[in-house]
């Protein structure tokens, strides 16, 4: 799914990355706790978050995600944009809660990343 | 330690991240070593009031020192536990203390050393092994 | 549709399971606790990957349906005792929460093309 139909269907706002909205995304991952981000083991996903802060843009990039998709009508304060903009990270904003726009994503054929199995951890 | 140094989580992944790639290091192992450092900082800033985060590249390896004279950790095995956390209500809020941070540093070093004592500080050191070199092997102890 | 129903679809494993029969309205997702205070509906089934003990005060608070926890760590043990006790149903899945908001809006939506589990 390329990331401008992930904001058509989400009817999400653009808030950086604009020139780069032909990017494809591979998979989604739904989540606010960012330990969950960091056992994702693949790349190139759209991270869907209820969070606005930095730490959640610096995890997408440290990932290598493709983008981020802010839910909730949440909009991230000029700093955590601006950083976003020249980090490369393409930034998404829509109205609609998590549950809605997963299930949106998931009907149009995202498919979920996959992680790091709880398992495989020492413990 | 306050809400307010959480703000900085994940600067310093991101800028050793930038400096790995720079450097021409593989961006499996930049992304291992981005891994283990987010978690790294995520502890310092939520248990400690500061710390230091050392990163030294070599041909074979990439290393990562953790220091901080922070409380320590008190029961070694348990904080290998996935899920288990001592963070508090305001870091979980902020989407942190899920209590896989130490799990996951282990998981993605190839060699992961912790050192801790209580009242004292805790230090790490977390190697990921460059193109075939990869070695595994843990270990967790108390004392340092 | 009711927990029960839900809970075999998704595939979902009960680690307390009082009210089988509570209908399900709708889905909430989300790993705060205060928004899922503040956002979440009643009869909604909460998806999550906190396992906070305080997880069940905010089902039982909010009258939730039931509460998912997503893949991760096994609770610790007092969560489920804390559920039984309280009467809220508390269940877990080793899927993500993007693929079980996924699923469950699919479910409950009618659409019967994006259920993997029912697939042969």
């Amino acid at each position: 799914m390329k990331l401008r139909e992930v904001a058509e269907v989400t009817q999400a706002e653009v808030l950086t990355g604009r020139e780069l909205l032909e990017r494809e995304v591979d998979k989604g991952c739904g989540a606010d706790l960012l330990s969950d981000v960091l056992s994702v083991v693949e790349e190139n996903f759209l991270l869907v978050t209820g969070m606005v802060t930095l730490q959640a843009v610096r995890v997408a990039e440290v990932m290598n995600a493709a983008a981020v998709l802010i839910v909730r009508g949440k909009r991230p304060l000029e700093p955590v944009i601006a950083y976003a903009e020249e980090a490369g990270i393409p930034l998404l904003a829509t109205q609609k809660g998590m549950f809605e726009t997963c299930g949106l994503l998931y009907s149009r054929g995202l498919r979920p990343t996959r992680f790091r199995r709880v398992s495989e951890y020492a413990g | 330690m306050s809400p307010g140094a959480i703000a900085d989580v994940g600067a310093v992944s991101t800028q050793i991240r930038r400096i790995l790639r720079e450097l021409g290091v593989e961006p499996e192992v930049v992304r291992r070593v981005g891994i283990i450092c987010f978690e790294g900082e995520t502890n310092i800033a939520i248990f400690t009031k500061g710390g230091r985060i050392t990163l030294m590249v070599w041909d074979d390896r990439v290393e990562l020192f953790f220091a901080d004279n922070g409380p320590g950790i008190e029961d070694l095995e348990l904080v290998r536990r996935p899920g288990y956390s001592t963070a508090p209500d305001w870091a979980r809020e902020l989407g942190f203390g899920a209590g896989m941070g130490i799990p996951n540093m282990e998981k993605n070093a190839d060699t992961f050393v912790l050192r801790s004592r209580p009242g004292k500080g805790t230090a790490i050191r977390a190697t990921v092994w460059r193109k075939g070199n990869e070695r595994q092997g843990s270990s967790a102890g108390p004392g340092a | 549709m009711n927990a029960r129903e839900v809970a075999r679809v998704l595939g979902l494993e009960p680690l307390a399971f009082p009210h089988p029969e509570a209908e399900v309205g709708g889905g909430f997702c989300s790993d705060l606790l205060s928004r899922a205070m503040a956002e979440a509906s009643p009869g909604d089934a909460w998806i999550t990957y906190q396992r906070h003990l305080n997880v069940v005060a905010v089902a039982k608070l909010k009258e939730l349906s039931l509460v998912i926890l997503a893949r991760g760590p096994e609770p610790e043990p007092e969560v489920a005792a804390r559920a039984e006790e309280e009467g809220v149903n508390l269940l877990r899945s080793d899927d993500g929460m993007f693929e079980l908001a996924g699923r469950l809006y699919a479910l409950l939506a009618g659409d019967p093309e994006t259920h993997p589990a029912e697939r042969g």
